[in-house]
Parts: structure tokens; sequence; C-alpha cells
């Protein structure tokens, strides 16, 4: 076997750690967490280690964050301040990226794992106070995190004087209400302020004044489940899996007509054909184009160019895309592509905030309106042209990336796949004929 | 009666949660709690809410308009929650919902005449590989809305079933599951 770094599931010296229970069962419960070794990672850390070793080793380990930004993880923490004031953790379990869906599993089947990580996180920025900001929808997963967190307090994993290291940690569980927004850390805060979800200019950044005007760092899930394997087998363990640039293990989600459509860890730099063809059973239909990693990713050609490409960071910004969540739609050939793309349009029109300008006039006026004009067999050349000067206005300008997130997907449409734009113009229907898809 | 009266306990629980000085943080439960019980959110809740937190009811009006799970419109005993982004759209989240709507003979806003049903096309609910998914009222997803889970699921609520187990004893439940495989010594077939 080489000894290159591993950047496939196939290579036997790849183990999954993040889903390694997902599934099981009674794997949700803090006996089953305990039996294999649950708590044991945050033990050690608060009673063997410096908050600073913590933050090093997650730096070290090359960690990036898992909620689509890529941010390393440990840089992040390494902005708290030392000021003996309240910080908070926040995890973020919005999770409402279209296309997203792995870390409803990490709660719903191992939400034990994330409390540790939230632990060690805790600890490492000096936050005794942790809160999970989790979506309204996702009930099942709050509930079992409630049941996770009232065990751990009965049994002494939370709360005052953690395995006797003197460091205390509360954790609470803070429910939305259906607003996509609240994924971006600020309007999370707002949300959880019990204010309207817009988000608040940067700086000052989160760090600085964060939840209550205290410092805040504000995680994804994955990241923080993420922490106790590095933590526990060290940061060279995380680094040799992956690429240069983008490390570890990763949860990659596939969804549209695929046979085993689901959530698959993998090491990043596999590609996005072992994903698709080995782990989800491969395409259940023709297959024209797909989203490599969430809904505001500019969609690819499914061709072999792009099948081929690792999934990490830096090969996604290379084919002009991103790697974002890392959900992965297959798009059919009997779908239109500007119904397609009229679909996204439609959900980040819905989801705008009304907060600044290029958003709620562009995204959700400007954009939706041509679009029904493509649709209506009413759009011209001109239209066209309309659309594109409009991306051109809204991106990079707006308040917060929600606005970028509805350009992408539309470049990425009109890069790979403008003959269907064309052809609605054209002839003022859909290139191709879509039938019924319900089952 | 106000509607906390009762709930002095549950409240005392959520106000924990957030440091004294922040009870406006309560909002979001506080209002979920309303629409879980009472299907919808009226002026005379949102004036108790605002008491409780301390702002003002044009405020929590302003938070609830906000986000989409809140209702300030009567909704029916099974308010059923259709996810209509692509995954769900390939999937045949358009033909199902408007199989559903032409079924119950209602729009987005209305009731039906028995109090049962009222519809609601949502965006994302982070299901997207057992598409087409709804979400009725407040409880965990019904997955993978086939024809013939719906007209059982339907039929089910028709005759006032709890919904959970309605929900189990749709066909084909047991073969849902997570629709990911164990890594963990699996091969790939």
């Amino acid at each position: 076997m080489s000894e290159g770094p591993i950047t496939s599931g196939h290579d036997p010296r790849f183990t999954p750690t993040l889903f390694a229970h997902v599934g099981k069962p009674n794997s949700w419960t803090l006996d089953y967490y305990l039996s294999h070794g649950g708590y044991q990672v945050a033990e050690a850390v608060l009673k063997g280690k410096q908050p600073d070793e913590v933050v090093e080793e997650v730096k070290k380990s090359g960690l990036r964050g898992r909620g689509g930004a890529g941010f390393p993880t440990g840089v992040k923490w390494s902005f708290m301040p030392k000021d003996g004031q309240q910080h908070y953790l926040i995890a973020n379990a919005d999770e409402s990226e279209p296309a997203s869906f792995k870390d409803r599993y990490i709660m719903e089947d191992d939400p034990h794992q994330l409390i540790e990580g939230m632990i060690i996180g805790g600890y490492a920025i000096a936050a005794t106070k942790g809160y999970i900001y989790i979506r309204g929808e996702y009930r099942k997963a709050y509930d079992r995190l409630v049941g996770a967190i009232k065990e751990a307090y009965e049994r002494g994993y939370l709360g005052k004087n953690l395995f006797g290291s003197g460091f205390d940690f509360d954790l609470y569980v803070h429910r939305g209400a259906g607003a996509y927004i609240c994924g971006e850390e600020t309007a999370l805060m707002n949300s959880l302020e019990g204010l309207r979800a817009n988000p608040r200019m940067k700086p000052p950044f989160p760090a600085q004044s964060g939840l209550y005007g205290k410092p805040t760092t504000i995680n994804n899930i994955e990241s923080l489940a993420s922490v106790v394997h590095i933590m526990q087998r060290g940061a060279d363990w995380f680094a040799q899996m992956g690429t240069e640039r983008s490390k570890g293990t990763k949860l990659f989600q596939v969804s549209g007509p695929a046979r085993r459509p689901g959530v698959y860890e993998l090491p990043m730099g596999t590609p996005f054909r072992e994903l698709i063809y080995d782990w989800a059973g491969g395409p259940t239909e023709p297959i024209k184009a797909f989203i490599p990693g969430g809904s505001s990713t500019p969609l690819l050609p499914f061709t072999d160019e792009y099948l081929d490409l690792p999934m990490d960071y830096e090969s996604l910004v290379a084919a002009n895309s991103s790697l974002g969540t890392g959900g992965v739609v297959l798009i059919p050939e009997s779908v239109c592509i500007v119904d397609a793309m009229w679909n996204l349009i439609r959900f980040y029109a819905h989801e705008s905030c009304g907060k600044c300008t290029p958003c709620r006039e562009g995204v959700s006026g400007w954009l939706p309106q041509l679009f029904e004009k493509f649709e209506s067999g009413k759009a011209t050349r001109e239209d066209l042209k309309t659309m594109e000067d409009l991306l051109d206005q809204i991106e990079g300008r707006s308040f917060c990336p929600l606005a970028d997130a509805a350009v992408w997907p539309i470049r990425g449409a009109l890069r790979h796949f403008r003959d269907e734009f064309l052809h609605h113009i054209e002839h003022g229907t859909c290139a191709v004929k879509s039938g019924p898809r319900w089952r | 009666m106000g509607f906390f009266d009762d709930k002095q306990e549950w409240l005392a629980e959520v106000f924990a949660q957030y440091p004294e000085d922040r009870r406006r943080s309560a909002l979001m439960p506080l209002l979920r709690r309303v629409q879980q019980e009472e299907g919808y959110v009226d002026f005379e809740r949102m004036k108790e809410i605002a008491a409780l937190v301390g702002t003002t009811a044009t405020e929590v009006a302003g938070v609830m308009s906000f986000y989409s799970y809140y209702q300030g419109l009567p909704t029916g005993k099974y308010h059923i929650q259709v996810c209509r982004t692509l995954s769900c759209k390939l999937a045949g989240s358009d033909e199902l919902w408007h199989t559903l709507s032409e079924r119950l003979g209602i729009l987005p806003g209305e009731v039906t005449a028995d109090g049962r049903f009222s519809l609601q096309a949502v965006e994302c609910l982070g299901s997207c590989h057992t598409g087409p998914v709804i979400q009725i009222n407040d409880e965990h997803y019904v997955e993978r809305v086939t024809k013939a889970r719906l007209e059982a699921l339907l039929e089910g609520l028709m005759q006032d079933k709890p919904l959970e187990e309605v929900r189990r004893s749709l066909p084909d439940e047991d073969k849902m599951g997570k629709a990911t495989i164990e890594l963990e010594g699996g091969e790939p077939s």
C-alpha cells in the first residue's frame, strides 16, 4: 500500500469515525456511547491539556469548517480573546442548504458525539455555555439531543466541574422555525436573541462581540464532531487523510435519482465518481448535470472530466464551483435546467431576508420575474442579457452571502447549459420533455 | 385565562436556558408552544408573549412573520407541509402537491370543511435523499411519500388514528430506514 495520503474510501487504511455508529440500535443512548469509549477523549483533554494545546492540535490537523465556507476551525478558535468574560460556543445545526442532510444523522444517531465535541470546543475557547441552534423542522434530532443532554447532566458529563477538572459547561438547545438565513452565523445569533434573523454587520466579528455582545464561536455540527476524533487520534492521523489543503474525512451526501441516495463518510479528495457510483450505487436514469456541494454551488456537467474531480476545496474552486457542504444532486437528462434553476431561485427569493437592496430587489424581485418570462415562453435575448447584468450587479454586493448563493447556481447553468436558456427564448418551451416523476 | 397561566413551570425552564436579563430569547420557544397547541398564533397570544419576554406585540408579530413555521391564521388538525425544493421536486413533489391540493380541495391558507387538513408548501426540509418529504405539524417527517404511502397516510388521518401510529404503519415503512449504508466493514456493491 502506498504511503501517500488517503483519498479514497477503498483505501484499506481508511476507517469512518463520524458515522461509525449511525444506524446502530440504540446508538443515541449514553450507555451505548460509553460502551464505545464515549467521553474518554473529553476527560483526557480536560485533565491533561491546556486550552491552547487543543487549539493548536486542531489547527495542525487542518480541519476546515464543514458548514460550507471551509474556514480553518482551529484558526477560528484562536480569534477568541483571553479576557475572563462569559464566552459562548454555538453549534450551528440550521442545516438549511438544499441537498444537505448530514448533520441531522449525527444528532439523531450519535448526539453524544456532538456533546463531547462541544465540551472540548468549549474548553478550548473558555466558553462555559453552549447552545445548539437546530432548525425547527428537525424534530427527531431535537428529541434525541434533548434526551442525550438530560442523560449527560444526570451522569455528570455536563454541568459543574467536569471530570474534576474545574471546567463547567452548560448546554442548551434552541429551535429555529424555518428560515435559511439562520445558517449565517450573525443571523443565527439574532434569532437566538429572539429577533428577526437579519444578519449583522461584520466587524465586529462574533469572536469580539457575538451572542449577547459576548465573545462567541459558531461551528458546524460535523466540525465539532470531527474534533473528538482529532483529539483522540491526533492531528497527524486526521491530516494523513485527504489532499494537501483539504484534510480528514467528510460527510458527503447524494440525492436525486441514484440507487442508494444517502450520506457517506469518505476521505477528502475522493473522486465524485467513486461517491456516486461505488457508494451511492450510480444513477437510475441518464444524468446530464450534477450539483457538487449543495444548492448554492454552481452545477457541473455529468462528464468524465468532472466526475474524476477530487472532492476537495481547491479542485472545485479550480472548476469554477465549490465543495460547499458536500451535497451532490444528480440532475436527469429529462429535466430542464431552466426549470431546475427556477426551482432554486424561487427558494432563494423566498429565503431572502429583505435587509439589503441587491438581495431584496435582485434575488427576490428581478430574478424570479425574469425566470417567469423564461418559463412562460416570453423571454427574449435581451432578457438573457438583463439576467447576466443583474447577476453582476448582485454578486459580491450584498450584505451577506445569501445573494451570492443565489447567483452561483445560475452562473453554472449559464456556463454549461446556455443552450437550454436559448431554447426557451427561441421556441418558448423547454429543450427536453419532462415526464411524471412521482411514483 | 391566559395561555401560559397554567404553564409556569415550563416557562421557568425555558427562561432558565438564557441569561436572566435576556428574556427576549424565549420568544421563539413561546411562539412555538402556542403554534403547537392552538394551530396558529392570534394577536391576543402575541400580546401575552410580548408581556412575558418584555417587548411589544408588534415586535412579536415581526419575528413571527419572519419564519415559515408560525401561522397567523387557523390551520387544520393536520397541517401538511410539503417540501418543494429541488431534490424533492426531482422525486415528484410538484405532482404530490397538486394531488394533495385537489384531493383535499384546498389551497394554502385554507382549511378543509371538517377542520382536518391545511396545506403549506415549504422549502428544503433536509431530507433530500428520501424525497418527496412531508411534515405534519411539528412531528417526525413522513419520508418517500409515494402514491401508495400518501393514500395510506390520508386514510389513517381520516380515521383520526394517532399520527405516529399512521406514520409507522405506512406500506414499506420497514424499508425506509436510513438511506445511508454502514461503512464499517461494508463493501460497495
